[in-house]
Protein backbone atom coordinates (compact mmCIF):
# COMPACT_ATOMS: atom_id res chain seq x y z
CA UNK A 1 0.00 0.00 0.00
CA UNK A 2 1.43 3.46 -0.80
CA UNK A 3 1.15 6.77 0.91
CA UNK A 4 -2.14 8.04 -1.05
CA UNK A 5 -3.76 4.42 -0.64
CA UNK A 6 -3.12 4.74 2.98
CA UNK A 7 -4.66 8.71 3.56
CA UNK A 8 -7.54 7.10 1.24
CA UNK A 9 -8.15 3.85 3.35
CA UNK A 10 -7.90 6.29 6.26
CA UNK A 11 -10.66 8.96 4.77
CA UNK A 12 -12.75 6.00 4.23
CA UNK A 13 -12.52 5.06 8.61
CA UNK A 14 -9.76 2.59 8.08
CA UNK A 15 -7.27 2.66 10.29
CA UNK A 16 -3.89 2.79 9.07
CA UNK A 17 -0.98 1.61 11.33
CA UNK A 18 2.30 2.53 10.27
CA UNK A 19 5.10 0.34 10.98
CA UNK A 20 8.86 0.58 10.15
CA UNK A 21 10.15 0.74 6.63
CA UNK A 22 12.41 -2.60 8.08
CA UNK A 23 9.28 -4.79 9.22
CA UNK A 24 7.98 -5.20 5.94
CA UNK A 25 8.93 -8.82 6.23
CA UNK A 26 10.73 -11.01 3.29
CA UNK A 27 11.19 -9.45 0.04
CA UNK A 28 13.54 -9.75 -3.09
CA UNK A 29 16.77 -8.64 -2.37
CA UNK A 30 17.18 -5.17 -3.38
CA UNK A 31 13.69 -4.23 -3.82
CA UNK A 32 11.89 -0.94 -2.04
CA UNK A 33 10.65 -1.24 1.33
CA UNK A 34 6.87 -0.53 0.40
CA UNK A 35 7.26 2.89 2.56
CA UNK A 36 9.88 4.29 2.92
CA UNK A 37 10.47 7.26 5.84
CA UNK A 38 10.85 10.63 4.30
CA UNK A 39 12.95 12.93 6.26
CA UNK A 40 11.94 16.72 7.11
CA UNK A 41 12.64 18.97 4.50
CA UNK A 42 11.89 22.70 4.98
CA UNK A 43 12.96 25.07 1.71
CA UNK A 44 12.97 29.17 2.66
CA UNK A 45 11.31 30.43 -0.07
CA UNK A 46 13.12 33.82 -0.75
CA UNK A 47 10.34 36.48 -0.34
CA UNK A 48 7.63 33.67 1.01
CA UNK A 49 6.95 31.01 3.34
CA UNK A 50 8.69 27.51 4.86
CA UNK A 51 7.66 24.64 2.33
CA UNK A 52 7.77 21.61 4.56
CA UNK A 53 7.67 18.01 3.26
CA UNK A 54 8.56 14.81 4.52
CA UNK A 55 7.86 12.99 7.77
CA UNK A 56 7.49 15.71 10.40
CA UNK A 57 4.59 16.65 12.94
CA UNK A 58 3.11 20.31 13.29
CA UNK A 59 2.25 21.44 16.54
CA UNK A 60 0.00 23.71 17.72
CA UNK A 61 0.23 25.66 20.71
CA UNK A 62 -2.11 23.30 22.90
CA UNK A 63 0.23 20.90 21.75
CA UNK A 64 -2.36 19.39 19.65
CA UNK A 65 -1.20 17.73 16.04
CA UNK A 66 -2.70 20.37 13.27
CA UNK A 67 -4.45 18.32 11.02
CA UNK A 68 -2.73 18.23 7.54
CA UNK A 69 -4.37 17.31 4.46
CA UNK A 70 -1.47 17.95 1.97
CA UNK A 71 2.09 16.34 1.74
CA UNK A 72 3.94 19.68 1.04
CA UNK A 73 2.95 22.52 3.46
CA UNK A 74 3.85 26.21 3.33
CA UNK A 75 4.37 27.59 6.87
CA UNK A 76 3.72 31.20 7.24
CA UNK A 77 7.22 33.40 8.02
CA UNK A 78 5.99 36.70 7.29
CA UNK A 79 3.19 37.35 10.03
CA UNK A 80 0.14 38.37 8.02
CA UNK A 81 -1.69 35.18 7.06
CA UNK A 82 -4.99 35.06 7.86
CA UNK A 83 -4.69 30.78 7.80
CA UNK A 84 -1.37 30.24 10.08
CA UNK A 85 0.37 28.78 10.41
CA UNK A 86 -0.13 28.09 6.75
CA UNK A 87 0.72 30.82 4.18
CA UNK A 88 -2.09 32.21 1.74
CA UNK A 89 0.07 34.39 0.37
CA UNK A 90 -0.45 37.69 1.65
CA UNK A 91 3.21 38.48 1.83
CA UNK A 92 3.46 39.39 -2.07
CA UNK A 93 0.47 41.66 -0.98
CA UNK A 94 2.68 43.74 1.44
CA UNK A 95 5.85 43.37 0.04
CA UNK A 96 7.79 40.60 2.17
CA UNK A 97 11.15 40.67 1.56
CA UNK A 98 13.72 38.17 3.31
CA UNK A 99 16.82 39.91 1.96
CA UNK A 100 20.42 38.46 2.45
CA UNK A 101 21.46 36.60 5.33
CA UNK A 102 23.37 38.50 7.97
CA UNK A 103 27.02 38.71 7.95
CA UNK A 104 28.80 36.33 10.61
CA UNK A 105 29.89 38.41 13.33
CA UNK B 1 -23.16 18.30 -28.90
CA UNK B 2 -23.33 21.78 -27.98
CA UNK B 3 -25.48 24.41 -30.54
CA UNK B 4 -22.97 25.45 -33.47
CA UNK B 5 -22.04 29.28 -33.28
CA UNK B 6 -21.12 29.31 -37.32
CA UNK B 7 -20.63 27.68 -40.84
CA UNK B 8 -17.24 25.91 -38.89
CA UNK B 9 -19.07 24.21 -35.59
CA UNK B 10 -22.29 23.64 -38.29
CA UNK B 11 -19.59 21.69 -40.53
CA UNK B 12 -18.20 19.73 -37.67
CA UNK B 13 -20.78 18.90 -35.16
CA UNK B 14 -22.77 17.56 -38.59
CA UNK B 15 -19.76 15.65 -39.35
CA UNK B 16 -19.43 14.69 -35.69
CA UNK B 17 -22.68 13.31 -35.51
CA UNK B 18 -23.66 11.49 -38.27
CA UNK B 19 -19.88 10.07 -38.53
CA UNK B 20 -18.91 11.11 -41.57
CA UNK B 21 -15.94 12.18 -43.33
CA UNK B 22 -13.75 15.62 -42.51
CA UNK B 23 -11.90 16.55 -45.47
CA UNK B 24 -13.80 19.59 -45.65
CA UNK B 25 -13.54 21.09 -43.01
CA UNK B 26 -9.55 22.00 -43.56
CA UNK B 27 -10.88 24.27 -45.87
CA UNK B 28 -14.01 25.34 -43.70
CA UNK B 29 -11.35 26.03 -40.77
CA UNK B 30 -9.40 28.55 -43.22
CA UNK B 31 -12.90 30.47 -43.92
CA UNK B 32 -13.39 30.60 -40.09
CA UNK B 33 -10.10 31.98 -39.31
CA UNK B 34 -9.88 34.63 -42.43
CA UNK B 35 -13.43 35.61 -41.92
CA UNK B 36 -12.79 36.92 -38.51
CA UNK B 37 -11.10 39.96 -37.30
CA UNK B 38 -10.72 38.66 -33.62
CA UNK B 39 -9.76 35.04 -33.30
CA UNK B 40 -9.63 34.92 -29.21
CA UNK B 41 -13.35 36.11 -29.47
CA UNK B 42 -14.45 34.43 -32.41
CA UNK B 43 -17.60 32.62 -30.98
CA UNK B 44 -16.99 29.83 -34.41
CA UNK B 45 -13.42 29.49 -34.01
CA UNK B 46 -13.27 29.23 -29.99
CA UNK B 47 -15.80 26.77 -30.08
CA UNK B 48 -14.60 24.70 -32.85
CA UNK B 49 -10.91 24.25 -31.01
CA UNK B 50 -13.21 23.75 -27.66
CA UNK B 51 -14.80 20.45 -29.34
CA UNK B 52 -11.68 19.24 -31.17
CA UNK B 53 -10.09 19.45 -27.94
CA UNK B 54 -12.73 18.01 -25.55
CA UNK B 55 -11.75 14.79 -28.17
CA UNK B 56 -8.85 14.53 -26.57
CA UNK B 57 -10.04 14.74 -22.80
CA UNK B 58 -13.36 13.43 -21.78
CA UNK B 59 -15.11 12.82 -25.23
CA UNK B 60 -17.74 14.35 -26.43
CA UNK B 61 -21.43 12.20 -25.72
CA UNK B 62 -22.05 10.26 -29.14
CA UNK B 63 -18.70 11.05 -30.99
CA UNK B 64 -16.77 7.52 -31.99
CA UNK B 65 -13.00 8.06 -29.75
CA UNK B 66 -11.27 6.90 -33.07
CA UNK B 67 -12.07 10.29 -34.20
CA UNK B 68 -9.65 11.97 -31.81
CA UNK B 69 -6.60 10.67 -34.20
CA UNK B 70 -9.07 11.61 -37.47
CA UNK B 71 -6.44 13.22 -39.79
CA UNK B 72 -8.75 15.99 -41.48
CA UNK B 73 -9.71 17.00 -37.92
CA UNK B 74 -6.35 17.41 -36.42
CA UNK B 75 -5.72 19.33 -40.13
CA UNK B 76 -8.45 21.12 -39.42
CA UNK B 77 -7.15 22.23 -35.33
CA UNK B 78 -4.09 23.09 -36.39
CA UNK B 79 -5.48 25.72 -38.73
CA UNK B 80 -7.52 27.65 -35.68
CA UNK B 81 -4.44 27.04 -33.45
CA UNK B 82 -2.29 28.31 -36.03
CA UNK B 83 -4.06 31.61 -36.04
CA UNK B 84 -4.77 31.32 -32.20
CA UNK B 85 -1.05 30.84 -31.48
CA UNK B 86 -0.40 34.15 -33.45
CA UNK B 87 -2.85 36.38 -31.95
CA UNK B 88 -1.27 35.32 -28.52
CA UNK B 89 2.18 36.14 -29.57
CA UNK B 90 1.01 39.54 -31.09
CA UNK B 91 -1.10 40.26 -28.13
CA UNK B 92 0.95 39.53 -25.95
CA UNK B 93 3.49 41.69 -23.83
CA UNK B 94 6.39 39.10 -22.88
CA UNK B 95 8.34 40.33 -20.07
CA UNK B 96 12.31 40.75 -20.77
CA UNK B 97 14.32 38.08 -20.38
CA UNK B 98 16.12 37.15 -16.99
CA UNK B 99 19.16 35.14 -16.35
CA UNK B 100 18.18 31.18 -17.35
CA UNK B 101 18.58 30.06 -13.84
CA UNK B 102 15.73 28.88 -11.45
CA UNK B 103 15.93 31.89 -8.91
CA UNK B 104 16.01 34.14 -12.30
CA UNK B 105 12.72 32.94 -13.51
CA UNK B 106 11.42 32.54 -9.96
CA UNK B 107 11.61 36.23 -10.10
CA UNK B 108 10.62 37.23 -13.10
CA UNK B 109 7.48 35.40 -13.02
CA UNK B 110 6.82 37.02 -9.46
CA UNK B 111 7.48 40.76 -11.43
CA UNK B 112 4.97 39.86 -13.70
CA UNK B 113 2.26 38.24 -11.35
CA UNK B 114 2.99 41.11 -8.72
CA UNK B 115 -0.66 42.92 -8.33
CA UNK B 116 -1.15 45.66 -6.20
CA UNK B 117 -3.88 44.70 -4.32
CA UNK B 118 -7.06 42.02 -5.19
CA UNK B 119 -7.83 41.46 -8.88
CA UNK B 120 -10.94 44.07 -9.78
CA UNK B 121 -13.05 40.99 -10.21
CA UNK B 122 -12.20 39.09 -6.92
CA UNK B 123 -12.75 42.61 -4.96
CA UNK B 124 -16.18 42.93 -6.76
CA UNK B 125 -17.54 39.37 -5.89
CA UNK B 126 -15.94 39.78 -2.42
CA UNK B 127 -18.17 43.05 -1.90
CA UNK B 128 -21.05 43.32 -4.42
CA UNK B 129 -21.88 40.87 -6.23
CA UNK B 130 -25.46 39.44 -6.42
CA UNK B 131 -26.62 35.69 -6.07
CA UNK B 132 -27.21 35.52 -9.59
CA UNK B 133 -24.02 37.38 -10.47
CA UNK B 134 -21.98 34.54 -8.16
CA UNK B 135 -23.85 32.20 -10.17
CA UNK B 136 -22.95 33.71 -13.00
CA UNK B 137 -19.21 33.12 -12.06
CA UNK B 138 -19.96 29.38 -11.03
CA UNK B 139 -21.32 28.57 -14.83
CA UNK B 140 -18.55 30.30 -16.54
CA UNK B 141 -15.56 28.76 -14.19
CA UNK B 142 -17.53 25.44 -14.57
CA UNK B 143 -15.98 25.02 -18.24
CA UNK B 144 -12.38 24.45 -16.55
CA UNK B 145 -13.13 23.91 -12.95
CA UNK B 146 -15.01 20.85 -13.87
CA UNK B 147 -11.76 19.51 -15.57
CA UNK B 148 -9.62 21.45 -13.18
CA UNK B 149 -5.73 20.75 -13.78
CA UNK B 150 -6.21 18.64 -17.16
CA UNK B 151 -4.79 20.80 -19.33
CA UNK B 152 -1.91 20.78 -17.94
CA UNK B 153 -1.20 17.17 -17.16
CA UNK B 154 -0.15 16.25 -20.71
CA UNK B 155 2.81 18.67 -19.76
CA UNK B 156 4.35 15.62 -17.73
CA UNK B 157 5.92 12.83 -20.21
CA UNK B 158 6.99 16.30 -22.40
CA UNK B 159 9.55 17.14 -18.67
CA UNK B 160 12.14 15.60 -16.61
CA UNK B 161 14.17 15.54 -13.41
CA UNK B 162 12.98 18.73 -11.05
CA UNK B 163 10.18 20.25 -12.96
CA UNK B 164 8.39 16.92 -13.51
CA UNK B 165 8.63 15.88 -10.05
CA UNK B 166 7.43 19.68 -9.51
CA UNK B 167 5.03 18.88 -11.88
CA UNK B 168 3.63 16.02 -10.25
CA UNK B 169 3.91 17.23 -6.71
CA UNK B 170 0.99 19.79 -7.85
CA UNK B 171 -0.70 17.98 -10.20
CA UNK B 172 -1.22 15.00 -7.39
CA UNK B 173 -2.56 17.59 -4.98
CA UNK B 174 -5.13 18.87 -7.17
CA UNK B 175 -6.17 15.55 -8.11
CA UNK B 176 -6.92 15.16 -4.32
CA UNK B 177 -3.22 12.82 -3.77
CA UNK B 178 -5.64 9.58 -4.12
CA UNK B 179 -8.37 10.57 -2.82
CA UNK B 180 -11.06 11.38 -5.45
CA UNK B 181 -13.19 13.48 -2.72
CA UNK B 182 -10.60 15.95 -2.66
CA UNK B 183 -9.67 16.17 -6.32
CA UNK B 184 -10.31 19.55 -7.04
CA UNK B 185 -12.87 19.32 -9.55
CA UNK B 186 -15.08 17.52 -6.98
CA UNK B 187 -14.68 20.05 -4.77
CA UNK B 188 -15.66 22.37 -7.48
CA UNK B 189 -18.77 20.58 -7.95
CA UNK B 190 -20.24 20.89 -4.16
CA UNK B 191 -19.82 24.65 -4.82
CA UNK B 192 -21.63 24.44 -8.23
CA UNK B 193 -24.55 21.96 -6.10
CA UNK B 194 -24.93 24.40 -3.28
CA UNK B 195 -25.87 27.02 -5.68
CA UNK B 196 -28.31 24.65 -7.15
CA UNK B 197 -26.55 24.22 -10.59
CA UNK B 198 -25.92 21.17 -12.52
CA UNK B 199 -22.11 20.06 -12.16
CA UNK B 200 -22.15 18.04 -15.21
CA UNK B 201 -19.38 18.46 -17.37
CA UNK B 202 -20.52 20.57 -20.27
CA UNK B 203 -23.92 21.69 -18.50
CA UNK B 204 -23.02 25.19 -19.79
CA UNK B 205 -21.15 25.24 -22.50
CA UNK B 206 -23.83 26.73 -25.01
CA UNK B 207 -24.07 29.64 -22.16
CA UNK B 208 -20.06 30.59 -21.64
CA UNK B 209 -18.81 33.22 -24.21
CA UNK B 210 -15.74 32.35 -26.84
CA UNK B 211 -13.38 34.65 -24.25
CA UNK B 212 -14.38 31.97 -21.91
CA UNK B 213 -13.57 29.49 -24.10
CA UNK B 214 -10.27 30.69 -25.30
CA UNK B 215 -9.35 30.85 -21.62
CA UNK B 216 -9.55 26.68 -21.05
CA UNK B 217 -8.30 26.69 -25.06
CA UNK B 218 -4.67 28.34 -24.19
CA UNK B 219 -3.64 25.60 -21.93
CA UNK B 220 -4.71 22.81 -23.51
CA UNK B 221 -3.43 24.18 -26.80
CA UNK B 222 0.07 24.87 -24.49
CA UNK B 223 -0.50 21.05 -23.24
CA UNK B 224 -1.02 19.42 -26.70
CA UNK B 225 2.42 20.63 -28.11
CA UNK B 226 5.95 19.19 -26.96
CA UNK B 227 6.86 22.54 -28.67
CA UNK B 228 4.89 24.88 -26.66
CA UNK B 229 6.17 23.00 -22.97
CA UNK B 230 7.69 25.86 -22.24
CA UNK B 231 4.03 28.06 -22.27
CA UNK B 232 2.45 25.09 -20.77
CA UNK B 233 4.91 25.40 -17.65
CA UNK B 234 4.80 29.11 -17.63
CA UNK B 235 0.74 29.18 -17.91
CA UNK B 236 0.66 27.18 -14.75
CA UNK B 237 3.30 29.14 -13.02
CA UNK B 238 1.27 32.15 -13.93
CA UNK B 239 -1.95 30.40 -12.69
CA UNK B 240 -0.91 29.60 -9.28
CA UNK B 241 1.15 32.83 -8.47
CA UNK B 242 -2.38 34.95 -8.91
CA UNK B 243 -4.60 32.00 -7.42
CA UNK B 244 -4.51 32.02 -3.36
CA UNK B 245 -5.40 35.92 -2.88
CA UNK B 246 -8.48 36.16 -5.08
CA UNK B 247 -9.77 32.74 -4.05
CA UNK B 248 -9.49 34.48 -0.44
CA UNK B 249 -12.00 36.83 -1.93
CA UNK B 250 -14.33 34.97 -3.71
CA UNK B 251 -14.75 32.92 -0.77
CA UNK B 252 -15.55 36.17 1.18
CA UNK B 253 -17.89 37.24 -1.28
CA UNK B 254 -20.44 33.36 -1.01
CA UNK B 255 -20.27 33.80 2.46
CA UNK B 256 -21.43 37.45 2.70
CA UNK B 257 -23.94 36.14 -0.07
CA UNK B 258 -24.79 33.40 3.03
CA UNK B 259 -23.10 29.95 1.32
CA UNK B 260 -21.67 27.38 4.23
CA UNK B 261 -18.28 26.31 4.85
CA UNK B 262 -19.10 23.27 2.71
CA UNK B 263 -19.92 25.36 -0.08
CA UNK B 264 -16.67 27.98 0.03
CA UNK B 265 -14.53 24.62 0.49
CA UNK B 266 -13.06 25.24 -2.80
CA UNK B 267 -12.07 28.59 -2.24
CA UNK B 268 -10.48 28.35 1.02
CA UNK B 269 -8.88 24.91 -0.18
CA UNK B 270 -6.93 26.99 -2.65
CA UNK B 271 -6.23 30.01 -0.15
CA UNK B 272 -3.90 26.63 0.93
CA UNK B 273 -3.13 25.44 -2.14
CA UNK B 274 -2.26 27.74 -4.13
CA UNK B 275 0.32 29.51 -1.91
CA UNK B 276 2.06 25.86 -1.73
CA UNK B 277 2.03 25.19 -5.65
CA UNK B 278 2.99 28.92 -6.38
CA UNK B 279 5.94 28.21 -4.36
CA UNK B 280 6.77 24.91 -6.43
CA UNK B 281 5.70 26.20 -9.60
CA UNK B 282 7.88 29.51 -10.08
CA UNK B 283 11.30 28.00 -8.82
CA UNK B 284 11.00 24.01 -9.24
CA UNK B 285 8.94 23.73 -12.56
CA UNK B 286 9.07 27.13 -14.16
CA UNK B 287 12.91 27.35 -12.76
CA UNK B 288 13.89 24.03 -12.81
CA UNK B 289 12.73 23.49 -16.75
CA UNK B 290 14.96 26.38 -17.92
CA UNK B 291 17.59 25.29 -15.64
CA UNK B 292 17.90 21.72 -17.72
CA UNK B 293 16.84 23.16 -21.10
CA UNK B 294 17.06 27.01 -21.32
CA UNK B 295 15.79 27.21 -25.09
CA UNK B 296 12.28 26.99 -23.23
CA UNK B 297 12.81 30.47 -21.43
CA UNK B 298 11.36 32.34 -23.87
CA UNK B 299 8.03 30.46 -24.02
CA UNK B 300 7.59 30.06 -20.22
CA UNK B 301 7.83 33.92 -20.02
CA UNK B 302 5.03 33.84 -22.55
CA UNK B 303 3.13 31.32 -21.39
CA UNK B 304 2.86 32.98 -17.89
CA UNK B 305 2.19 36.19 -19.63
CA UNK B 306 -0.15 34.50 -21.74
CA UNK B 307 -2.09 33.39 -19.05
CA UNK B 308 -2.70 36.44 -17.05
CA UNK B 309 -3.89 38.02 -20.51
CA UNK B 310 -6.13 35.77 -21.45
CA UNK B 311 -7.78 35.23 -17.84
CA UNK B 312 -7.66 38.54 -17.70
CA UNK B 313 -9.91 39.78 -20.99
CA UNK B 314 -12.29 36.88 -19.35
CA UNK B 315 -12.49 38.56 -16.30
CA UNK B 316 -12.77 42.01 -17.67
CA UNK B 317 -15.91 40.29 -19.76
CA UNK B 318 -17.78 39.71 -16.22
CA UNK B 319 -16.98 42.58 -15.23
CA UNK B 320 -18.25 45.20 -18.05
CA UNK B 321 -21.61 43.02 -18.74
CA UNK B 322 -22.32 43.39 -14.76
CA UNK B 323 -20.89 47.02 -14.72
CA UNK B 324 -23.75 47.33 -17.88
CA UNK B 325 -26.15 45.49 -16.01
CA UNK B 326 -27.02 42.65 -18.02
CA UNK B 327 -25.69 38.65 -17.93
CA UNK B 328 -22.19 38.06 -18.89
CA UNK B 329 -23.47 34.71 -20.56
CA UNK B 330 -24.69 34.04 -23.93
CA UNK B 331 -28.62 33.76 -25.10
CA UNK B 332 -29.25 30.10 -25.88
CA UNK B 333 -29.16 30.05 -29.60
CA UNK B 334 -31.19 26.85 -29.86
Amino acid sequence: MNAEDADAAAADGFVVLARPADATGPRDAGAPPARRPEPAQVVACPDGPLLVRGDVEIVGPDGEVLPRDRRTVALCRCGTSSIKPWCDGTHKAIGFRTGPEPAPR
Amino acid sequence: MPAPRGPFTAALVACLADGSGAAHLVEAARRAVAATDDVVRDEDVQLGLFVLYELHHGGVAGVDDDREWDVDLLGARAVLEEAFEAALRERVTVPARPEPTAEGVAAALAELTHEDGPPRLAAFVARKATLDQVRELLVQRSIYTLKEADPHSWGIPRLSGRAKAALVEIQSDEYGAGRPQRMHSAIFARTVRAAGLDDAYGAYLDDVPAVTLASTNTMTMFGLHRRLRGAVVGHLAAFEMTSSIPNRFYGDGFRRLGFDEDATWYFDEHVEADAVHEQIAARDLAGGLVEGDPATLDDVLFGAAACLAVDGWAGEHLLEAWTAGHSSLRERTR
